[in-house]
């Protein structure tokens, strides 16, 4: 029986799709393509109940975001799901430091559920949209 | 451009062998001349000290292990870090200044060109950047040889032309001065995690000797003909009993002929002597073989040295032999920095306490002032802190304070924890020299700077020479007693001109003046086979391309070339 | 006739290839082809001839469109916030030229800055752990001719250096190392099984977040003391046969990654990786190094290095003084914690690779962000000043990540009428002397 939710451990990395979309610029369909997926393990899709390529809200304790779940290419293990690089990964990473300066990029915990009919923003929306400074 | 007259100092001109006598220096144009006109600006130094700009033969105070040392020691800017008076930028940094206080300190300091050590030639970009970020003071650096895998290689086979072809490119792609060699072999064994601790020891896979590279590149130095000779960091820094590896490395000069046409006398400098002159064999018995070495030097007078003294102060060791440094951190388990560097050479940064409390320590700081002070030409022998090895270059003030009154170094000397101790190892007691505001300007200026080729235009205040000029509040003929004073007085002149241009005044800095950029340009026959095998290396060995490796004009904005025709 | 521009130095990563091959127009204002280089740096190159550059500063209006602007205004503007501002966050820094960043302190230390540049979310960790213990390193060129062990531990060269195990870790043939890859053993250590992992002879999997249980473990296996029967999910005998071989090694290198900069633990997964680099020393020679992202955050380093003492996160705010403390003064934090006035960014992207909260805060602030295209920050900045491309449209020093310096090149011209850094930054820092002279904004 699928889990309306399930919690998963986050960490956020670059990849080469991602670089590549960055170049080709933060507006492009390239960056869109490429940053607004999380890659999940067949396991968890099975416990979610979902099908691959649909749409699902990943919350973690600061934000919660719209991706496209998908099926990794660089093997995960259960409970391991990765999000690339980049505004969307970025309105869920806790911004704690430890003192350090550096956020909690990698090793977060957030919850998926499917959300097949959402819109994904794009990538000066998703922005602009937490800062509250979309053009009505 | 301005003109001044500097009157009624107490000049100390080892140039003209003037010894204290007042005398009045007239500047005009950036040079020392003969005479200016009524409306020059008149400097009042009476009851003043008046020298040439003072030059520092070795000090490591640009380049990446420099900056690996800063970027790794928060600590050593605590509560350090401020703006002082004067048109200057934020200072900080007590044994490994920031290039702004670098520049600033010397100058507060009567100090108008420092020589940069050590260049691994690979990163010779980021030497630039940093001496060009450096204010005031002129500047040069000495590309590092004896590891490099092309000398090497072409020692190995005695071709000595083609290693001053090599070397004669690689000063015209970083815009090196001179030969400067460490830790001959060991740094490329320590690329292995090895070492070589004798003249004899091969290096692994090469196979040729400390004793073949030093003799290879002294002979190269001459063949073109270099303002400097060559300039040696011997093997065995830092371990009882290696002043017989220097006695065999200083042998090495004998019978070496000089050649150059500016004036160098010398076939081999010798740096920071101190590191170099211990004797028993182990740090329980360790000892002061002081007399011993500058016993040979005396007698030879195609060699020059410096000192190395230490400072007793809190400061962080860094030098391109890699392999001392692992094992100064095996000793005192301090952060330890390490690079090795491709074909070239490699470099090791760690942080070290000399403390009077430690037998050890007092004993190298006697060893230090020894040199100098058995030293019976001023004119071979300089004074340095190898900074920040021995200690930092702001220390100098103090140890001229412990050269220049017995009294001064004694109190120091008995005082030490385990004075007895100490003193039985070492001969300072024993000594009633004191150095004279003459000798000093020998071994910090006309000494330096002959060494350095640069004899005709610095280190002196002959007409027609360079206006770089330091004058000291200190009156000769009330010479301070106490160290305190001493080290006041060198520490704040009362003015430094630079190039004509007052820079400091009263211990501020009123005006950044210009700085340059030394460097010689060698120029030797064409040598196809030393271009081929630069050719070669670069495509297959080197992780940069050959295109890439040389010092862009821009980063030296104010170049002084000095040019040879080595062309046979 | 088009001509090839040769010896390019490639500005994205920090692996900073200079091998690069570009085609150029005739009349030297388009690039038309790129030889060498990986998706990524082609990638950016080839973006110079798109359409839809911006060619003039653009100010956010108060119905939230842009308007063009003139530079003369945007300096003016940007002057007049940075004078009136007594503390202002001067962040990026990390895609920019050595000359240019020089400028940018000159300027931070007149009106109070704190600079802090991209290593503040990328290696900062590894800079505290090198501030702590040292680390023993050496050039790229020394593991091509060298090393015969080679370990990748959280990081994933094949997507974000793409070229670095051809150019210099994997594949190449050096001095000491003619048989290529073949006479290297590759470890790669990480908490998935990455493309890069797919290169290596060994795969090790670590549960995510244990990299510092495991190095401690190699640590202990070294010294041949006693070890749990897993650590981090990794069997013991796996452990202690990996340290054996290592042991074995002429040269061994470790290259590390965000795997172990942004996971729990921060510097001291670092901290570790370096004193077990550094323990292996007794065996045999090894070294580890940092792969650093951006092509000049070494570079950004070097500069504050030299100036200031410090290597980020670098507060000028008192004027007099330099400080630095990682928590107090890095970006993330003083953004978390509403400390500064202004924003000021250059050569970033923080509104991408921040996270939300920080950016939030941020753009509560008057901002301006200099970048030569339209990026997430520029669209929450209230003024947006475009540049040229550095690397590409105008040189510049640059550090890689073993800290070679390398002068990039200008390949083709800018767009007409286009600042560079260089010469944008001097115009803020002459202004900032008008303003200052008048006696503030």
């Amino acid at each position: 029986m699928a889990e309306k939710k399930i919690t998963l451990n986050i960490i956020t990395c670059r990849t080469i799709q991602q670089g590549v979309g960055m170049e080709a610029g933060k507006t492009s369909q390239k960056y869109f393509d490429a940053c607004t997926i999380i890659q999940m393990h067949p396991d968890d899709f099975k416990k979610l109940g979902a099908w691959r390529n649909t749409n699902v809200r990943v919350t973690s304790s600061v934000g919660s975001v719209i991706l496209k779940a998908v099926e990794t290419r660089e093997d995960l293990v259960p409970g391991l799901a990765h999000i690339p690089m980049g505004p969307w990964a970025n309105r869920i990473v806790p911004g704690y430091t430890f003192s350090t300066g550096e956020p909690c990029f990698k090793g977060f915990p957030a919850d998926v559920e499917i959300a097949a009919g959402e819109r994904i923003m794009g990538a000066i929306e998703v922005l602009q949209d937490a800062c509250g400074l979309i053009r009505k | 451009m301005s003109e001044y007259i500097i009157k009624n100092g107490h000049v100390f001109d080892p140039v003209q062998g003037i010894k204290g006598d007042k005398k009045d220096i007239a500047v005009k144009d950036g040079k020392i001349v003969d005479k200016v006109g009524s409306s020059a600006k008149t400097i009042d130094a009476k009851g003043k000290t008046v020298m040439a700009g003072a030059l520092d033969i070795h000090a490591h105070v640009a380049g990446p292990k420099v900056n690996a040392g800063r970027w790794y020691r928060p600590e050593d800017k605590h509560f350090d870090s401020h703006k002082v008076p004067g048109i200057t930028r934020i200072e900080g940094g007590k044994s490994i200044p920031t290039v702004f206080k670098t520049g600033y300190a010397y100058a507060r300091m009567g100090f108008t060109f420092v020589m940069e050590a050590a260049m691994p030639p690979m990163y010779a970009r980021h030497v630039h950047e940093e001496i060009h970020d450096t204010p005031i003071i002129d500047e040069a650096a000495l590309p590092v040889f004896g590891n490099n895998w092309f000398i090497l290689e072409y020692l190995k086979n005695q071709e000595v032309e083609n290693a001053a072809a090599y070397i004669a490119w690689i000063l015209r792609q970083t815009k090196g001065y001179g030969i400067k060699c460490v830790n001959p072999g060991g740094t490329e064994a320590w690329a292995w995690g090895l070492n070589c601790l004798t003249i004899d020891d091969p290096v692994p896979y090469f196979d040729i000797t400390p004793a073949e590279i030093v003799t290879g590149l002294m002979k190269a130095n001459e063949y073109l003909g270099l303002p400097h000779s060559f300039h040696v960091h011997q093997n065995d820094l830092g371990n009882p009993g290696n002043f017989k590896v220097t006695l065999d490395t200083l042998k090495l000069a004998d019978g070496i002929k000089v050649r150059n046409n500016f004036g160098r006398e010398q076939v081999m400098h010798s740096t920071h002597l101190q590191f170099h002159a211990y004797g028993g064999d182990s740090f329980a018995n360790i000892e002061s073989k002081s007399k011993e070495i500058m016993d040979y030097i005396n007698k030879h007078d195609n060699i020059t040295m410096d000192t190395g003294n230490v400072t007793l102060d809190e400061t962080t060791t860094m030098t391109a032999d890699g392999p001392f440094e692992h094992h100064l951190h095996a000793l005192n388990h301090l952060k330890w920095f390490n690079v090795d560097v491709e074909l070239e050479t490699g470099a090791g940064v760690v942080p070290y306490i000399y403390s009077p409390n430690v037998s050890v320590n007092a004993i190298q700081w006697a060893i230090g002032l020894e040199l100098a002070l058995y030293a019976k030409d001023p004119m071979r022998c300089f004074i340095s802190t190898d900074h920040p090895n021995a200690g930092p270059f702001t220390r100098y003030p103090r140890v001229y304070s412990w050269l220049m009154s017995k009294k001064v170094r004694d109190e120091r000397l008995n005082t030490f924890k385990n004075a007895d101790k100490v003193i039985d190892a070492t001969y300072l007691a024993e000594i009633d020299k004191e150095i004279s505001l003459y000798e000093l300007a020998q071994m910090t200026r006309a000494g330096p700077a002959k060494a350095l080729g640069l004899g005709k235009d610095y280190g002196g205040l002959a007409n027609g020479m360079n206006a770089d000029i330091a004058i000291y509040n200190i009156n000769p003929d009330k010479f301070p007693s106490t160290g305190a004073e001493i080290e006041k007085a060198f520490a704040n002149v009362a003015y430094l001109f630079k190039d004509g241009k007052i820079c400091v005044e009263e211990g501020k800095v009123v005006d950044i003046g210009k700085k340059h950029t030394f460097w010689v340009d060698a120029k030797v026959n064409e040598n196809k086979q030393v271009m081929h095998d630069i050719r070669e290396k670069f495509l297959k060995y080197y992780s940069l391309s050959e295109a890439n490796y040389p010092v862009p004009e821009s980063y030296a904005p104010h170049q002084h070339i000095l040019t040879v025709d080595a062309v046979q | 006739m088009p001509k090839e521009v040769t010896d390019v130095i490639c500005p994205f990563c920090g692996t900073l290839c200079d091998d690069i091959r570009i085609t150029v127009s005739d009349d030297n204002k388009t690039i038309l082809g790129v030889k060498n280089a990986c998706a990524i740096g082609a990638e950016k190159f080839n973006h110079q001839r798109l359409p839809g550059r911006v060619k003039l500063p653009r100010m956010r209006q108060a119905d939230g469109t842009f308007k063009e602007v003139s530079y003369d205004e945007a300096i003016d503007w940007t002057a007049k916030m940075l004078v009136k501002s007594r503390k202002t966050l001067m962040y990026g820094w990390a895609s920019t030229s050595c000359q240019a960043m020089s400028i940018g302190h000159d300027i931070a230390e007149k009106v109070g800055g704190i600079v802090d540049n991209c290593a503040t979310v990328c290696h900062g960790s590894s800079l505290i752990a090198i501030e702590d213990v040292g680390v023993p390193s050496c050039t790229l060129g020394e593991v091509k001719n060298r090393a015969d062990r080679v370990i990748f531990w959280g990081c994933n060269p094949a997507h974000a250096h793409p070229r670095h195990m051809s150019r210099y870790s994997i594949f190449p043939r050096g001095f000491f190392t003619v048989k290529g890859h073949k006479g290297r053993k590759i470890y790669c250590v990480d908490c998935r099984y990455t493309d890069t992992a797919k290169c290596a002879d060994e795969f090790i999997q670590v549960q995510q977040g244990y990299d510092y249980e495991l190095l401690n473990a190699f640590r202990t296996a070294a010294r041949g003391e006693a070890l749990p029967d897993t650590v981090g999910g990794v069997p013991k005998e796996k452990i202690y046969e990996i340290v054996e071989d290592l042991k074995t090694a002429r040269f061994g290198i470790i290259f590390f990654g965000m795997g172990l900069t942004h996971s729990m633990g921060r510097n001291h997964n670092i901290d570790i990786a370096i004193n077990l680099t550094r323990d292996m020393n007794d065996f045999t020679k090894f070294a580890i190094m940092a792969m650093r992202g951006h092509w000049n955050v070494t570079g950004s380093g070097q500069v504050l290095g030299w100036q200031y003492g410090f290597p980020y996160a670098v507060d000028l705010s008192r004027r007099d003084q330099a400080r630095h403390q990682t928590g107090e003064t890095t970006s993330v934090d003083l953004l978390n914690r509403n400390e500064v006035e202004a924003c000021f960014y250059i050569a970033t992207d923080p509104g991408a690779h921040f996270p939300v909260d920080a950016m939030v805060s941020s753009s509560k602030k008057p901002t301006v962000t200099i970048d030569p295209h339209i990026n997430c920050t520029t669209e929450i900045s209230d003024l947006h000043i475009p540049v040229a491309m550095v690397g590409v449209e105008t040189g510049g020093c640059a550090y890689r990540m073993d800290n070679v310096p390398i002068e990039t090149r200008k390949v083709v011209e800018p767009p007409e009428g286009m600042l560079t850094d260089e010469e944008l930054l001097t115009r803020i820092n002459q202004r900032v002397d008008e303003l200052l002279a008048k006696g503030g904004a």
